[in-house]
């Protein structure tokens, strides 16, 4: 297709090396069988699931996004031979085994509620008329269960539920939003779309907002440093190395807000 | 799973020197750092950037001339995917007044600010709406918005870092907009580190003067591009998002305008025409070009598209020979291949080894000199370990960070890689981690304004794919400061550019038909076809199967 996966510069010994992210068979390598949606593929053991399928010859379209476990493209439900029990994963972070049943699930639908958060009210009740589903949960946490990120998903549920928002947005930081834990729920209900309602009400309307950083805007707004940031366009290499090296540095130990340059011509 | 039998016989070699070195790192001993005159050596003989080995100059276009990584080079003097003379230009399938081409954080910001002004916006995206660079960001964002600090330390900061080679217009848009695009986001409802006052919390990082780092825990990113995209859904009466339809060629107007992009929906293989009257590329980085074969930390579709459809409708780039390697990316296991491992392990006093365990640089050299350590260890000396899926691999000796610093430094200090690598059977605080650099940057690409605006008519671009803000080096958090700041500004411009009596004439592709001119009249006879959309990792063996390709390739 292209070269850009080229071969190893000149100088490399001669053993054969992996470049960019395809994967090789080293000699003596051990191959595992491992069944993509029913149908077997012999792998290179110690690969994820998403490289393995590459190596086997699928190119993703679907249920690949950034390979480092933060974007939640790559769900996959998988079971191991003569076993009952649901595994679910991340494609690129989990590691292949031998006789694993596995699907993607790239796309799983979900309701979400459309929202003004400038119009909204930052309370409990406006999270519950817009989805009125939350009180479908049965709390069989089959949710938390099924989330490959460890988010008790249950526990910030159950924390809107009882009306805390605050509780819910910190619980639920870490989601990456792969809808596994709705494509789970026996209540039908969407959570990460309402977990994200809850984070952004709370980083908007509960938590303290910043004054410094209000204040810094009204100064850049009044124009306060359109001058001097005019001159240092117009300066030489050698007029900015000299201020470069001029910089006062804040101590890393200075507790934020106390520390202040001899020179504050510049602030 | 952990290390192999035969990883763990080598970790022995590096167990056996280690409490010597730990003796020695107590007593304030470092490996000598280089002279600068030996950093010179070491890079122009190792360092991607530097070896003009695997360059060459760039044949055609408006950069012709200047060198480029073979990778780059081959992209810039590539040919379109589409035969122009095929393709029917006057039936339009999409008509709006903003085109906006990526889903990252630049796009998203974009189109949140075009349709603030009440104009129809199209964002189209290769794959899901934030499968993005941005996503993956885990450091920071950079802002004066302490009352020690102020854009003029964030410019001096920014200017130094890229060794005063930075375009200073853009520079002073920068540091002008940061704390505003914090705000912008505080008010969207992002969830920063603060303190229980409400102050945001900020950090120092390599070359700052003040703390200027804001996070949202260790993934800033993540949590900027969750709270945009959300925004954008909300917003659907205005913004439309078209997911796995990439542009692939720009379309002009006879008079040079830019007048919209051919789409192609990845999933059925159709074609569409998009017009719109302004036109804003924010397709990010180039990551999964691999140059020179080094893994990446980017994105599944970070492929350099952009700068590609941009350089045949003639607009040049800044920097884009320039490229940053982080130079502990992981090695092993193989699932994390690529993925950063934080300066801050090296900080903390974790030695850098090769293979029978012994030091051979000093471990906090600037990042480019000790990238290019790390490859010659491998390439020149043959003493990096090799890992079980062929990679090369040194040795980061983190346990001795709880040597030297106590029991259960570690787990406090490096949560997530903690977490990361304990998930795969490594214990970080008892076992070295394997590492090798990794392409982690995009550092020039699309030359702009400070309006975000390109040398044509009605074409924007901000984000990863442009050029110029960070010079020849990025300082950490100023991507993601960058992509909101241009991103914003692309946005309002294409607006005020779109709703300002903008006629648009016929469309065409002439420029695609005169790029193929020149191509053939530089020789260059049989030219890669891109954009390329998406990486293939498929083996060789596997390639060499694929009867459908070598069908089409005879075509
Ligand atoms: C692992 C990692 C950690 C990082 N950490 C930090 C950090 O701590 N601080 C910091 O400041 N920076 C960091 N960076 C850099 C920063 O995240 C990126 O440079 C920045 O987010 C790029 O944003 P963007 O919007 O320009 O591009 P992206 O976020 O990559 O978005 C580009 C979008 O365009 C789409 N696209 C591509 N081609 C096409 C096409 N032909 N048609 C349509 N759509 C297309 C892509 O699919 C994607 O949606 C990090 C980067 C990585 C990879
Ligand atoms: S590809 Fe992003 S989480 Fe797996």
């Amino acid at each position: 297709m292209s070269d850009a996966q080229t071969a190893p510069a000149k100088s490399t010994p001669a053993q054969q090396v992996a470049t960019g992210d395809r994967a090789i068979l080293p000699e003596g390598a051990k191959t595992i069988p491992i069944y993509v949606m029913g149908k077997k593929y012999e792998v290179p053991e110690t690969l994820t699931i998403m490289k393995a399928m590459e190596f086997a010859g699928f190119k993703f379209l679907r249920g690949c996004g950034c390979r480092g476990g933060i974007c939640g493209a790559c769900p996959t439900v998988y079971r191991k031979e003569g076993d009952y029990k649901l595994h679910f994963g991340l494609a690129c972070q989990t590691v292949v085994e031998p006789n694993m049943y596995l699907a993607q699930i790239p796309f799983y639908p979900a309701n979400r509620a459309g929202y003004s958060l400038d119009e909204i009210e930052p309370t409990a009740e406006a999270i519950f008329a817009l989805y009125p589903e939350l009180f479908r949960c049965v709390a069989c946490n089959n949710c938390t269960k099924a989330c490959p990120m460890g988010v008790q998903v249950l526990d910030y549920i159950s924390a809107l539920k009882q009306g805390d928002i605050a509780k819910a947005a910190k619980l639920s930081f870490d989601c990456i939003q792969c809808g596994l834990c709705a494509s789970r729920c026996m209540g039908e209900l969407p959570q990460y779309h309402i977990a994200q309602l809850a984070r952004r009400i709370y980083g908007k309307y509960i938590q303290p907002h910043a004054d410094h950083l209000a204040k810094r805007v009204a100064e850049i707004e009044s124009g306060k440093y359109d001058e001097i940031l005019g001159k240092l366009t117009e300066m030489s290499k050698d007029e900015l190395a000299k201020l470069y090296k001029e910089r006062e540095r804040e101590p890393d130990l200075a507790p934020l807000g106390t520390w202040m340059p001899q020179d504050t011509q510049y602030l | 799973m952990g290390y192999t039998p035969e990883m763990k016989e080598l970790i022995k070699r590096v167990e056996a020197s280690r409490p010597e070195r730990v003796e020695r790192a107590r007593r304030g001993e470092h490996y000598p750092a280089l002279s600068l005159e030996e950093r010179e050596v070491v890079l122009n003989k190792f360092h991607p950037d530097y070896q003009q080995e695997g360059r060459r100059p760039v044949r055609v276009g408006p950069n012709k001339g200047q060198a480029f990584p073979e990778e780059v080079a081959g992209m810039l003097e590539s040919r379109s995917m589409l035969r122009p003379e095929r393709i029917d230009l006057s039936k339009v399938d999409f008509d709006t007044d903003v085109l906006i081409i990526g889903g990252g954080g630049a796009g998203t910001s974009a189109a949140l600010m075009a349709s603030q002004a009440g104009l129809n916006v199209i964002m189209t995206t290769k794959l899901r709406h934030g499968d993005a660079n941005t996503m993956m960001a885990e450091g920071g964002i950079q802002a004066a918005s302490q009352e020690c600090d102020s854009p003029f330390y964030h410019y001096l900061d920014t200017i130094g870092g890229g060794h005063f080679t930075n375009q200073p217009d853009l520079v002073a848009a920068l540091s002008h907009d940061a704390p505003l695009s914090i705000a912008w986001l505080e008010s969207l409802g992002m969830m920063f580190n603060k303190l229980p006052d409400g102050r945001l919390d900020v950090r120092h990082f390599g070359g700052s003067s003040r703390k200027r780092m804001h996070s949202a825990g260790d993934m800033t990113g993540a949590e900027i591009m969750r709270v945009l995209r959300d925004e954008a859904r909300n917003r659907r009466d205005l913004i439309t998002t078209l997911e796995f339809c990439p542009a692939v060629e720009l379309l002009l107007d006879e008079e040079g305008k830019c007048a919209g992009a051919v789409l192609y929906n990845m999933e059925t293989r159709e074609f569409f025409v998009a017009r719109a009257r302004a036109v804003i590329l924010a397709t990010g980085g180039f990551g999964r070009l691999h140059i020179k074969g080094f893994a990446t930390t980017n994105h599944y579709g970070a492929t350099m598209d952009g700068v590609v459809m941009a350089y045949r409708v003639g607009v040049g780039t800044n920097f884009l020979y320039s490229t940053q390697y982080h130079p502990t990316g992981v090695a092993y296991p193989e699932q994390n291949v690529g993925l950063l491992i934080t300066e801050k392990v090296r900080g903390l006093g974790a030695h850098v080894l090769n293979i029978d365990g012994e030091q051979f640089c000093f471990p906090l050299e600037p990042r480019d000199v000790e990238s290019a350590e790390l490859i010659k260890e491998a390439v020149e000396k043959n003493k990096a370990v090799i890992t079980p899926t062929g990679r090369f691999g040194l040795w980061l000796d983190s346990p001795m960070i709880d040597l030297l610093h106590g029991e259960g430094t570690v787990r406090k200090e490096l949560p997530a890689k903690f977490i990361q690598f304990d998930r795969h059977g490594i214990d970080i605080s008892k076992e070295p981690m394997l590492v090798y650099p990794t392409l982690h940057y995009q550092n020039g690409g699309i030359a702009i304004n400070s309006a975000a605006a390109t040398a044509i008519p009605g074409l924007f671009a901000a984000g990863e794919t442009v050029g110029g803000i960070h010079g020849e080096n990025r300082l950490m958090g100023n991507s993601l400061q960058d992509i909101i700041t241009f991103g914003r500004r692309a946005g309002v411009s294409a607006a005020n550019y779109a709703s300002n009596g903008v006629e648009l004439k016929k469309l065409t592709l002439d420029h695609v038909n005169k790029f193929e001119k020149e191509l053939a009249e530089a020789g260059i006879t049989n030219p890669l076809i891109a954009p390329i959309l998406l990486p293939d990792y498929a083996t060789d063996e596997v390639s060499s199967r694929r009867l459908m390709d070598a069908q089409m390739d005879s075509e």
